[in-house]
């Protein structure tokens, strides 16, 4: 669906992105990682058809971006980092407009809308003015307009930014609905949003591709297998002896009354470990999947770059 | 066609916000102030001078609402960000230029119709030649036209509003002055500049009743010309 060879883009002197190269297949949920400035947006942008490139191939769906922007951006929908969206529109006027403007024929525009609506939870909305609505529902006008007219591709440019906690969990809802009719890419540089969400990561950082592959290939190529935390009341160097049955064994935290542990181990061994724990005669207070696997392969990456930069 | 979507969405943006409505208002409402103290004043006229008057005075204030009307049409859609939403899809740079350029066109005929009660007034009191009435109507238009041309092209070029508004004011006043520039060049050169200035060779005919070919030509390349580099422009902004 989308092959990148080479690509470059200079900003003045600056490069925003350095010979980026990756293929990503007809189906996939691609999530891109990266810290701010770290280049996704440029990226997608030249994905997007609205940047060019400095230099570099990009082909999607067959048709090259520079050289047949038009086929492409039939192809695709894109949300920008920015929704843009038209204050003094509705919401139905609104995607009927974006619709008919990315050649949905008139007859067919208000089922797709219908449709689009459907997916993005808008439809109490409908009939009401962009400029009354709040943030999240903004952002999620925007992922409409970009699939309102059922691309092949669909770019979003942190489609989660800025939104609560109850509407990130929304907007993932959404974007996993998504999955088998579009290629999706979402970027975004909060980790958990992203690693729920998608088939394959692509980290960025410093304008170049630093890795890419699933979450647990990532883990694996960063020799971590994960982590286990737990918090218990007891002895505190029974609870180490028995833990590093497992593997590796760090305290983090130790009062009077609670041990905090953290444990080398895979988070498929929590059940076991519990019942270890347990027949040792601790008394168990939490044990819980390793906070970030992502998180540390992603800053394990990026940090050992900004070492070797 | 998609021109005509762009138009129909940005015409509506038009009626629906305060700002078109403010400029109309404030623009007729000094159009009018000249009228009343300028055409209208002094000794007992003519209705013909009257008229000649109305569409002189007129004519100034529809170049200064198309340079009004005209910032928004592209410098607004890239303050907003939704000039990304038009370059992302599937339509011709020709087509978003003309699209905004058609609805700032209609929004100035608004205008244009608004200002028809002056004429109005002076069939109540005396006589007035429908042709005459045209004529001066057909020139407004086509001043209209080209004035609003330059200020897309302005628009085009520019970051935000202000600077647009500002880019496209000093295209027209350079467009204006030319016949200044004339006045102070040798032949064959004199003749260049008298024919290319907006205003001073083109607009009295209309302004008296007469259409010639050259006029309404003139009128019409400006517009052209004006939209053409607009939309270079754009083709060029859209890969940035």
């Amino acid at each position: 669906m989308i092959q990148v060879e080479g690509l470059t883009k200079y900003y003045g002197e600056h490069a925003a992105i350095r010979d980026l190269a990756f293929t990503i297949g007809q189906g996939e949920v691609i999530g891109f990682l990266g810290l701010n400035g770290a280049g996704k947006s440029t990226t997608l942008k030249v994905l997007g058809c609205v940047l060019l490139p400095t230099s570099g191939r990009v082909v999607i769906d067959g048709h090259d971006v520079v050289g047949n922007p038009h086929e492409v951006r039939q192809r695709m929908g894109y949300l920008p980092d920015v929704p843009p969206l038209y204050d003094e529109m509705t919401v139905g006027e609104y995607l009927s407009y974006v619709a008919q403007l990315r050649g949905v024929a008139a007859k067919a525009t208000s089922a797709r809308v219908a449709e689009a609506e459907e997916k993005t939870d808008l439809r109490d909305v409908h009939g009401e003015l962009i400029s009354t609505l709040s943030h999240g529902f903004r952002q999620r006008v925007g992922v409409a307009q970009a699939l309102v007219h059922k691309p092949a591709l669909l770019i979003l440019d942190e489609p989660t930014s800025g939104l609560d906690p109850r509407q990130i969990v929304e907007m993932r809802r959404v974007i996993r609905g998504l999955r088998g009719e579009h290629t999706v890419l979402v970027s975004s540089h909060i980790l958990p949003e992203i690693s729920q969400t998608c088939d394959r990561l692509l980290i960025i950082h410093q304008g170049t591709l630093v890795a890419q592959g699933t979450e647990d290939e990532l883990a694996r190529r960063m020799g971590g297998g994960g982590s286990i935390e737990v918090e218990l009341r007891g002895d505190r160097a029974r609870a180490v002896a028995v833990l590093q049955e497992f593997g590796a064994v760090e305290v983090e935290r130790a009062s009077e009354d609670m041990v905090a542990l953290k444990l080398r181990a895979s988070p498929d061994l929590r059940p076991r470990v519990a019942q270890a724990l347990v027949g040792a005669g601790l008394e168990l207070l939490r044990l819980d999947q390793g906070a970030g696997q992502l998180e540390s392969i992603f800053l394990g990456l990026t940090h050992g770059q900004e070492a070797r930069a | 066609m998609k021109a005509w979507l762009i138009a129909r969405r940005e015409l509506a943006g038009y009626l629906r916000t305060w700002s078109g409505y403010i400029i109309l208002a404030v623009i007729l409402a000094l159009n009018g102030l000249f009228f009343n103290a300028y055409a209208l004043g002094g000794a007992s006229k003519r209705s013909a001078e009257v008229l000649s008057g109305f569409f002189y005075y007129s004519s100034g204030f529809t170049v200064v609402a198309a340079l009004f009307i005209s910032m928004r049409l592209l410098a607004e859609e890239r303050q907003m960000g939704t000039l990304l939403l038009l370059y992302s899809s599937p339509v011709k740079d020709r087509d978003i230029v003309l699209g905004k350029f058609l609805a700032g066109l209609a929004f100035l005929a608004l205008y244009i119709l608004c200002t028809a009660y002056m004429p109005l007034l002076i069939l109540v009191n005396g006589k007035v030649s429908l042709g005459h009435v045209s004529a001066g109507y057909l020139g407004l238009l086509l001043l209209g036209s080209a004035s609003l041309a330059v200020g897309t092209f302005g628009s085009a070029l520019s970051r935000n509003q202000l600077m647009a508004a500002i880019t496209s004011a000093v295209m027209l006043v350079a467009l204006i002055l030319c016949w200044l520039v004339a006045r102070i060049t040798e032949q064959p050169l004199s003749e260049v500049f008298s024919a290319l200035s907006l205003w001073n060779q083109h607009f009295p005919p209309f302004q008296s009743g007469l259409i010639h070919t050259r006029d309404v030509a003139y009128y019409l390349v400006v517009t052209y010309v004006a939209l053409f580099a607009a939309t270079r422009v754009v083709e060029a902004r859209r890969w940035r």
